[in-house]
C-alpha cells in the first residue's frame, strides 16, 4: 500500500468546561498515515496523550460515515475542513501536507455553548424541531401510502432538503451564527410535500420564532452555510423559508 | 458441560392459526382506560427507530414517557446510518408478494431459527409502517406517476423494499424523531439526552426503573417508572471493528442481563458482505456499502490466482462471477450470510484482490453500460460519493473493492410474544431483542422490525402488562434504587482507581481481534475454546492495567468508553460460549465442523431447534441455558437453497 506519512503540528482548542476560559495547545504528531480519517488522526493523538498522562481531547463523533451529524470541528477555520460536501469524519489525511500546522476549534456560536474542548451543546436544534418540524399525525392514522401521490420531481426536491444531518456547520460557518439553513431545510421539506400543507403557516412562524429565541443570528445571504454544508443543502431553501414566512405573515395562520 | 434448565421458556404465543393470532390477541389483551393512561409512566432507553417510534406512540396514547439516549440528540441514534431500505408486503409492483411471502422469506432467511408467530406479525404490520411513514412526510422514492417506488434486496425474488436514496434509515429515523419531539413539546415525553443507562432497578422481580449517568456532569440519576423499555441496539462493537457507530454498545442490555434478564442467541451475528476493506491498524470502524448495490453491481474475483492486472484489463473470460456461478437463481442477491461466506471462501483460496488480498470486486461497469451513469448516480449517488471519499477511487470508473464486516446482531435479550423479557415490566424492542430474524437477518428487515415493535406492537402489549400488574409507587430512596445507584457508582470508582498503563481502546482492539479470529465468519471448537480463555485473560489484564484519566464528576469520554469495554469483556465470553454450545451451522453462525460437501451451512434441527437463552450467575461463572423450543407449523424447515 502506498503508505505515505505526515508530520503535523496540531493547534487544538482545550477548554475544561463551559465556565472556564479555553486556550490553544500545540501538539506534534508524527507518522500520520495519509489513509487515516481526520478523526482517526485525533484517536491516535488521544492514545498518545493518555499514555503520557494528559487527558485526551474531547470531541463529538459517532457513525463516522457522514450521516449522524455528530461530528463537527472548525479545521483551519473551515467547518468540517477543506473538502466540499464532506463531514469531518469523512475527511482523510491525504488532504493535508507533511509539515502542516492544523488548527482545530469547536463550532463557535452563542447558541452552541462549549461543553468541553471541541464538544458543543446543539440542543437548540432539537428545540426548534419540537415546535413544529413535523406533520402532526398520530400512529395509526395513516391512509394507504399510495393514496398520497407525489410527483417524482417534487419528491426529489423535498428529499434534497430532508437530507440535512443537523450537524450545525451552517451555524458555525456563518458570520452571524444564523441557523437559517437548518430551519429552512425542514420547513422546505414539509412545505413542498402535500402532507405538510395543513400546518404550513403555523410551522414556519413557530420555528423561526424559536430560532430567534435560541440566540441564533440573522441571515445576510452570504451563503457561507451552503458552502460548508456536508449534505449540500441549497440556499434556495432559505429563499423558500422567507416566502413561507411572508405568506404566513400576510395571510395569517391557518 | 452446559448447565441446562429443566423447564422450557414460555413464549406466550397464543393458540390458533398464525395469520389470525395477532388480531385475536389484540382483542384478548387487557386495555388501559384512556383516562387512566396518564397515571402510568414508561421509561424508554434509546431513541433509534424502535425507541423513537415507541416513545412517540406511547405518548400519543397518553402515557407519561421518559426518553433517554447517550447521544447529544435523539436524532443521532445509529438507525440513522441504515442505507438501503425497508421491506413491506404491499405488492405494489404486482410481482407476487404477499404478507405470507414476506413471512415465508423471513423465516427461511433466518435459517429456521426465528419464532414463526413473531415473524408473521412483523409481516402483517409492515404495510402499516409504510403508510405511517408516508403520512409523516418521509420522502420515499417515487415513480414519475407519483406512486411509491420499490427495489430488490437479498433473499427475496420480489421487489418489496421502499427507500429514500441510500439514506432510508435517516429519513425513517427523522420521521420517528420528529413525532417524538412533537410529544416533547406537548409535555408527554421528558427527554434526557447525553444520559447513559448503567443499571436496571428491579423491585420484587419487576423492572421499575434505571440508573443513568448524566454524561455532561457525571452525576448519577435515579429514574423510576411503571415499565422499562430497552431499545438500545446491537452488540456488534464487541468486535471493535464493525459498521456500527463508535458509541454503540451492549452496556444497557448487559446490565439488564446481570439483573436477571436472559440473553438469547448471542452467537447469531451478521457479517455483511459489502463493506470497505480494512486499510490499516489505526482503523476505527468499517463502512458499509448498501446491499442495494447488489441490484446493479456484479461481484467477481480473477479466475487466476495472483492476477495483478487492473480490473478493467481483466477480460470477461478471466473473471469469476462466483455468486452467479454458485447460486444461479439468486445470483448477486443471495442473503448476506451466504454472500459473506462465499467472499471469504474465494479470499481464503487465494483469489482475493487489493493490497491485502482480502477483498473482492463489486463492479458496476455492466449496469453503467446498460442504463447510463446518471441512472446509477440517481440510485446510489451518496454511496458512490462516500466510497470515493474513503478510498480515493472513483467507483464509476473502477470497481469497488469490498469485504465482509460485522454489521448486525440477531441475538439479544430474550422476549416473549409481548416483547417482554423474563423480567416482568422489562420490554425489549428492535435490534436489542432476539426475536424476529432467527440466525440471519434479511436486508431491509431491521428498519421494518424496529418500527414494527415501536409503532404497532409495544403500544398494545404494554397496556396488558400495566392493566394486569400491581405496581406500587417506587420512591427514589427505595432499597432497590439505593442499591442500584451504589452499584453503578462503585463500578465507576473501580474503573478510575485502576490507574494502569494501557488505554481503553487498546484493550478494545485486542478483544475485537480475539472475537474476529475465533467467532467471526467461521468458527470451530478449538478456536472458540481458546477465545473463552483469551477473553478471561484480557479481562483480568483490563482490571489490573487500564488507564482512565480524569474524574467521574465531569464530561469524561474515556470513562464512558471504559465502562462499555468492561461490559464487552464480559459479554464476549457469553457470545463465544453460546457459539461453542451450538453444534450446528445456521445463518450467521457457521461452525466449520458442520458443513455440506459443497461448503454450505448444515443445520441440526434434531438437537438445536431452539432459542438458547442464558441466565447470568456472575462474572466468570457458567451461565444456565434456558431453551425455548421452536415449532414450524407453517414454513416447514428445509435446507436453505438459493441455487
Amino acid at each position: 500500500m502506498s503508505s505515505e506519512t505526515l508530520n503535523l503540528t496540531l493547534r487544538v482548542w482545550r477548554q475544561n468546561d463551559p465556565d472556564t476560559p479555553g486556550r490553544f495547545e500545540h501538539y506534534q504528531l508524527n507518522g500520520v498515515s495519509t489513509h487515516m480519517s481526520f478523526l482517526e488522526m485525533l484517536d491516535v493523538l488521544n492514545e498518545q496523550l493518555i499514555e503520557s498522562g494528559e487527558e485526551p481531547v474531547a470531541f463529538d463523533h459517532d457513525c463516522r460515515e457522514g450521516i449522524c451529524g455528530t461530528c463537527s470541528l472548525m479545521i483551519n477555520g473551515k467547518a468540517h475542513g477543506p473538502d466540499k460536501a464532506t463531514t469531518t469524519c469523512q475527511l482523510h489525511m491525504r488532504r493535508f501536507n507533511d509539515g502542516d500546522t492544523v488548527t482545530i476549534e469547536p463550532w463557535r456560536a452563542t447558541a452552541f455553548p462549549v461543553v468541553r474542548d471541541l464538544v458543543v451543546d446543539r440542543s437548540a436544534f432539537d428545540r426548534i424541531i419540537s415546535v413544529g418540524g413535523y406533520v402532526s399525525v398520530n400512529t395509526g392514522n395513516a391512509p394507504d401510502g399510495n393514496a398520497i401521490p407525489i410527483a417524482g420531481s417534487q419528491q426529489e426536491v423535498a428529499m434534497d432538503a430532508a437530507a440535512c444531518i443537523g450537524c450545525g456547520a451552517c451555524v458555525a460557518a456563518c458570520k452571524n451564527a444564523s441557523a437559517m439553513l437548518f430551519v429552512a431545510a425542514k420547513v422546505s421539506q414539509l412545505a413542498i410535500l402535500p402532507q405538510g400543507q395543513l400546518e404550513r403557516s403555523e410551522r414556519v412562524v413557530s420555528m423561526v420564532t424559536q430560532m430567534d429565541d435560541e440566540g441564533f443570528g440573522s441571515c445576510t445571504n452570504t451563503s457561507e452555510c451552503e458552502a460548508a454544508c456536508p449534505a449540500e443543502i441549497s440556499v434556495s431553501n432559505i429563499a423558500r423559508l422567507n416566502r413561507e414566512y411572508l405568506r404566513a405573515s400576510l395571510c395569517g395562520r391557518d | 458441560m452446559v448447565r441446562v434448565a429443566s423447564e422450557t421458556l414460555n413464549s406466550r404465543v397464543p393458540e390458533g392459526p398464525v395469520d389470525q393470532i395477532w388480531d385475536k390477541h389484540r382483542f384478548n389483551m387487557k386495555l388501559v382506560n384512556p383516562a387512566n393512561k396518564r397515571k402510568f409512566s414508561v421509561i424508554v432507553v434509546g431513541t433509534g427507530l424502535a425507541g423513537g417510534s415507541a416513545a412517540a406512540s406511547l405518548a400519543e396514547l397518553g402515557y407519561e414517557v421518559k426518553s433517554f439516549c447517550f447521544q447529544d440528540s435523539p436524532r443521532r441514534a445509529h438507525s440513522i446510518a441504515a442505507q438501503g431500505g425497508i421491506n413491506a408486503a404491499k405488492n405494489y409492483p404486482n410481482d407476487g408478494d404477499s404478507i405470507w411471502r414476506l413471512f415465508y422469506d423471513t423465516v427461511k432467511g433466518g435459517d429456521y431459527r426465528a419464532r414463526e408467530a413473531n415473524v408473521y406479525r412483523l409481516a402483517q404490520v409492515s404495510n402499516n409502517i409504510i403508510d405511517q411513514c408516508v403520512a409523516q412526510g418521509v420522502p420515499f422514492a417515487r415513480e414519475y406517476g407519483g406512486t411509491l417506488s420499490n427495489r430488490s434486496f437479498g433473499g427475496a425474488q420480489v421487489s418489496r423494499t421502499f427507500y429514500s436514496r441510500g439514506q432510508t434509515g435517516q429519513q425513517l429515523l427523522l420521521g420517528a424523531y420528529q413525532a417524538m419531539m412533537r410529544q416533547v413539546q406537548l409535555g408527554k415525553v421528558q427527554l434526557y439526552a447525553r444520559r447513559e443507562m448503567l443499571e436496571l432497578i428491579v423491585v420484587d422481580g419487576v423492572a421499575r426503573g434505571i440508573i443513568v449517568r448524566n454524561l455532561l456532569t457525571g452525576q448519577l440519576e435515579t429514574h423510576t417508572a411503571d415499565a422499562v423499555v430497552m431499545c438500545t441496539g446491537g452488540y456488534g462493537n464487541v468486535y471493535y471493528l464493525s459498521t456500527n457507530a463508535k458509541g454503540c454498545n451492549v452496556t444497557a442490555a448487559w446490565r439488564c442481563h446481570k439483573r436477571g434478564a436472559y440473553f438469547a442467541n448471542p452467537c447469531y451475528t451478521q457479517i455483511h458482505p459489502t463493506c470497505i476493506p480494512v486499510s490499516g491498524d489505526y482503523q476505527s470502524k468499517l463502512t458499509l456499502m448498501s446491499e442495494s448495490l447488489r441490484n446493479d453491481g456484479r461481484v467477481w474475483v480473477p479466475k487466476n490466482k495472483g492476477d495483478s492486472r487492473a480490473p478493467a484489463e481483466i477480460p470477461e473470460e478471466d473473471r469469476d462471477y462466483y455468486l452467479e456461478r454458485r447460486y444461479p437463481s439468486f445470483g448477486n442477491l443471495v442473503p448476506r450470510d451466504v454472500a459473506s461466506r462465499a467472499a471469504k471462501e474465494r479470499c481464503d483460496a487465494g483469489f482475493g484482490v487489493g493490497d491485502t488480498n482480502l477483498a473482492v470486486y463489486l463492479d458496476f461497469r455492466d449496469a453503467i453500460n446498460r442504463v447510463g451513469e446518471d441512472a446509477i448516480r440517481k440510485k446510489y449517488g451518496n454511496l458512490f460519493h462516500m466510497y470515493h471519499k474513503i478510498t480515493a477511487e472513483d467507483p464509476y470508473k473502477v470497481p469497488m473493492k469490498i469485504f465482509p464486516a460485522v454489521h448486525y446482531t440477531m441475538g439479544g435479550l430474550w422476549v416473549d410474544y409481548h416483547l417482554m423479557s423474563n423480567l416482568p415490566g422489562l420490554f425489549v424492542l428492535g435490534e436489542a431483542n432476539f426475536s424476529d430474524h432467527g440466525a440471519n437477518r434479511l436486508g431491509a428487515s431491521a428498519l421494518m422490525q424496529g418500527l414494527s415493535d415501536g409503532y404497532f406492537v409495544l403500544p398494545y402489549t404494554i397496556g396488558d402488562h400495566l392493566a394486569t400488574s400491581q405496581l406500587p409507587t417506587v420512591p427514589e430512596d427505595h432499597p432497590a434504587c439505593v442499591e442500584a445507584l451504589a452499584s453503578a457508582k462503585s463500578r465507576i470508582d473501580q474503573l478510575l482507581s485502576v490507574q494502569g498503563t494501557r488505554t481503553v481502546d487498546s484493550f478494545h482492539r485486542d478483544l475485537g481481534q480475539i472475537m474476529w479470529d475465533n467467532c467471526g465468519m467461521a468458527r470451530n471448537k478449538a478456536g472458540l475454546e481458546s477465545a473463552v480463555g483469551q477473553i478471561q485473560e484480557l479481562r483480568d489484564q483490563f482490571w489490573q492495567n487500564v488507564r482512565v484519566l480524569g474524574s467521574g464528576e465531569s464530561f469524561n469520554q474515556s470513562l464512558e468508553k471504559a465502562g462499555r469495554v468492561a461490559d464487552f469483556l464480559e459479554f464476549g465470553e457469553l457470545l463465544a460460549t453460546d457459539a461453542l454450545h451450538r453444534e450446528e451451522s445456521c445463518g450467521g453462525h457457521f461452525r466449520e465442523e458442520h458443513q455440506t460437501d459443497e461448503g454450505e451451512a448444515k443445520r441440526n434441527d434434531e438437537d438445536f431447534n431452539y432459542v438458547a437463552a442464558w441466565e447470568y450467575h456472575g462474572v466468570g461463572e457458567d451461565s444456565t441455558l434456558h431453551k425455548e423450543p421452536l415449532t414450524f407449523d407453517n414454513v416447514p424447515p428445509a435446507t436453505r437453497s438459493y441455487k
